[in-house]
């Protein structure tokens, strides 16, 4: 175990923490590809759905009327939309404070075989001040296409 | 008045930064020992300016002076003082101004008592302290002035964010921050050490109760952190692998392999280069944590007060700061001569292997952290979860666990696997009878299965170092090794128990109704409002008894604050010694009934018991240190003596 040569120690251990941290570094860009849970608005998500059962999250606006609660009294379902597709969602859980309809809304879960989209987390505006940085973006896209689309139609 | 005795006295203290890091730079060339003699008291006064200039600011806020943008934005005078107080420092301007404080009152310290290093590299020291603080004097000054004066006096402040109305705030940020300065102390001395080339074992012995004390600070602010996101957030989680807790977690995995590189350095005369090259990410981690937490860049449940500006501003110290340290070890760790050698099968040898784990899960979380900002730039957004760190750090962690069971039996230099062949195989067999029983409880995942028994033999593994010894005259830094191995095991169990053995309830109950969660059985009594000082709550009164034993009353809350608006779940707990019940209390469900939604968490209270034993040991491991060192002194100065008397 002790047999090495004492010149070459340094370089031996400086060559073991490399070999170490390239491996890390490897095994780390090869787990993020697979396991990052990527980001949809609900117009990609009915244009390219991801595979049901891989951890997703939908960003929209909850459509107004959409909120239900089902006959358990723990879950809800709503409908997310972006203008131009709409994704019903399910989501058994305590709303989080500020959860309205008309407002934006991150959902963490990963879409159903029906084309429900599960939601484990409900992520939305906590505060005036605060509000998740995806939804910021969405809102001021959709701020713009509303302009546009009020534009548009005088 | 009070605002600009605080600002004078910053600019003050920002002058005598310029003046210290002049006169260190000058000091360190030929002939240029004239103004040497300027950086110790240039240090002291600084220290006593920053220090100033923030108590002007407490001041400021005790007596609410609404004429202050700072108070009027982040005051209010309803609040509780304690609040007020803790106001100061729970906001960006207000919090950097402690962290330079702190910073230049560490500077003072080291500048008036530490005389063992040879005088150059002090000096070099401090003018590398004074380097790091001038870059801060600059952001406080140019985009964070804490003394800005409202052109109209507010009539009312703007309150605090009430989700951060809580005693944790109080001490949460601060203990991160004394944690940070700690590691900039650190990152000094190895600046320091390497201008003057004069790594050596007193360097590490200098440097270590700054690493131990920021480590200690580290591990308190990431446990209270913990728990504050545990029982705050109303999610009934612990860790989220959120940015914000990766950026405290970083600095301490890396303060973690420091510690125990430069206890090598101290002890052994070895891993030279590579303790400095610890202190510099120690230290880089510290500043990119506050970049993600101060920027906003990345999406955070904790992103509060965020501002792109002075996150470039940050992100321009950054690189200053680690591209300065690293290139000045580029151009002069070869310089550096190696130090004693060791066999693998050794202290040593068991110390860079861990070493070398942590510095790879550091990369797991750096990269994890980073990797959504890293893809938006190509337009895909993504968000890196438990999915990826969970499995991906385990890797790495396990065998450090392991070897970190085995590690402190073995001796310094060189040592055989026979030898501490008796212990291994306890070790080992402790081990594997965790695991059958564990496994015989029934079927769960691979991760917190291998936790469980890991942590069961390295808990005993933990205390084996003791063996053969008479206690009495173990010192105290063997003690504080062998407390925070421990806790670190109990951490461990902790966090396999409530992942593998949690149960989930979420039910609508009317008044009157029980729901049943693991061995608990809780009834909803009724739901009353409630106030507070400045919000409304409903208020769920719930009876919850274990194992048919007596019931305990629960008043979980969801609050309404009214300035800022907003609303927050107030969880309750149940606390035994097994565990805790988590109760939190929703909107109303229809037909009178009510959410709720309930965890039993067996163990889940160890995580933080862990953390804090962990803590004690790093304070009890630095309290050693510092008496031996102040023994040393006395003995020093004592031969000192006899030799002029009897030069005399």
């Amino acid at each position: 175990m002790s047999a090495l040569k004492p010149k070459h120690q340094r370089l031996v251990l400086v060559v073991i923490a490399l070999v170490a941290l390239i491996g890390a570094g490897l095994l780390a860009a090869w787990a993020l590809r697979s396991q990052a849970s990527y980001f949809y608005v609900p117009e990609q998500m009915m244009a390219e759905p991801p595979e049901p059962g891989r951890a997703v999250r939908l960003g929209g606006m909850v459509e107004e009327g959409s909120i239900r609660t089902l006959p358990d009294g723990v879950t809800v379902a709503f409908l997310v939309g972006d203008g131009k597709a709409r994704v019903p969602v399910r989501f058994a859980g305590i709303l989080p404070d500020l959860f309205v309809e008309g407002s934006g809304v991150v959902a963490e879960g990963r879409l159903g075989p029906d084309g429900t989209f599960v939601a484990d987390n409900l992520l939305a505006k906590h505060d005036e001040n605060y509000v998740p940085r995806e939804l910021q973006e969405m809102t001021e896209h959709q701020k713009r296409e509303v302009v546009a689309e009020t534009e548009d139609g005088a | 008045m009070i605002a600009e005795l605080g600002l004078a006295a910053l600019w003050l203290a920002a002058a005598l930064a310029a003046l210290q890091l002049y006169a260190g730079t000058m000091a360190l060339r030929p002939g240029g020992e004239g103004v040497a003699a300027l950086v110790r008291p240039a240090a002291v006064v600084q220290g006593i300016a920053c220090a100033f200039a923030f108590l002007m600011l407490l001041w400021l806020f005790a007596i609410t002076d609404l004429s202050v943008k700072l108070v009027a934005a982040n005051s209010h005078s309803a609040k509780p003082m304690i609040f007020k107080l803790a106001g100061a420092w729970g906001n960006h301007e207000g919090s950097m101004l402690l962290w330079v404080a702190v910073m230049a009152l560490s500077g003072a310290l080291i500048a008036l008592v530490e005389r063992r290093l040879p005088e150059k590299t002090m000096l070099a020291t401090l003018a590398a302290q004074a380097f790091v603080g001038l870059g801060f004097y600059a952001f406080l000054i140019a985009s964070s002035n804490p003394f800005e004066r409202l052109p109209q006096p507010a009539v009312e402040g703007l309150g605090l964010n009430p989700l951060l109305q809580d005693i944790g705030l109080a001490f949460h940020p601060p203990t991160l921050y004394f944690g940070y300065v700690g590691l900039s102390v650190a990152f000094s001395f190895a600046v320091g050490a390497l201008l003057t080339r004069q790594v050596t074992p007193e360097f590490a012995r200098v440097m270590r109760p700054w690493v131990l004390g920021a480590w200690v600070f580290l591990t308190l602010g990431i446990t209270a952190g913990s728990y504050w996101a545990y029982y705050e957030l109303g999610w009934g989680g612990w860790w989220f692998w959120d940015p914000v807790e990766n950026a405290s977690l970083m600095p301490w995995l890396a303060a973690t392999a420091l510690l125990h590189s430069a206890s090598v350095l101290a002890a052994r005369d070895a891993l030279r280069a590579w303790t400095i090259m610890l202190g510099v990410v120690a230290f880089s981690m510290s500043m990119v944590g506050t970049f993600l937490v101060r920027s906003g860049i990345l999406t955070s449940v904790h992103a509060f007060a965020v501002d792109p500006e002075r996150g470039s501003f940050i992100l321009v110290l950054l690189t200053l700061y680690i591209g300065g340290a690293l290139a000045l070890f580029a151009l002069r760790a070869g310089t550096v001569s190696e130090g004693q050698r060791f066999a693998v099968t050794s202290r040593e040898g068991a110390l860079v292997f861990n070493n070398v784990m942590l510095s790879a899960i550091l990369g797991i979380v750096l990269l994890g952290t980073l990797y959504p900002l890293l893809t938006e730039a190509f337009g895909v957004r993504v968000s890196v979860g438990p999915p990826y760190f969970n499995p991906v750090g385990a890797i790495f962690a396990i065998p450090m666990l392991l070897v970190m069971a085995v590690g402190p039996l073995l001796r310094w230099r060189r040592d055989s696997i026979g030898r501490i062949q008796r212990p291994l195989i306890l070790i080992g067999a402790i081990i594997l009878a965790a695991l059958v029983a564990v496994l015989a409880l029934g079927e769960m995942s691979v991760l917190p299965l291998l936790g469980l028994a890991i942590a069961v033999g390295l808990a005993v593994a933990s205390f084996l170092p003791l063996r053969g010894r008479r206690l009495t005259r173990v010192p105290l830094a063997v003690w504080g090794m062998v407390l925070a191995h421990f806790g670190l095991a109990v951490a461990l169990f902790g966090m396999a128990s409530e992942s593998a053995f949690s149960k989930e309830r979420l039910a609508a109950v009317a008044i009157g109704e029980t729901a049943q969660v693991g061995p608990w059985e809780v009834t909803l009594s009724e739901v009353l409002p409630a106030a507070g000082p400045n919000w409304t709550a409903i208020e769920g009164h719930l009876l919850a008894s274990y194992a048919d034993g007596n019931p305990i009353e629960l008043d979980p809350q969801s609050r309404s604050f009214w300035a800022p608006l907003q609303e927050t779940t107030e969880s309750a707990l149940a606390t035994r010694w097994n565990g805790q019940l988590y109760a939190v209390v929703g909107s109303e469900a229809g037909a009178g009934r009510w959410q709720l939604r309930l965890w039993w968490k067996p163990f889940v209270t160890f995580i933080w018991y862990g953390g804090m034993l962990v803590a004690l040991g790093g304070a009890l491991a630095l309290i050693g240190r510092v008496i031996d060192d102040l023994r040393r002194r006395a003995v020093l100065a004592r031969i000192a003596r006899r030799r002029s008397e009897e030069a005399v």
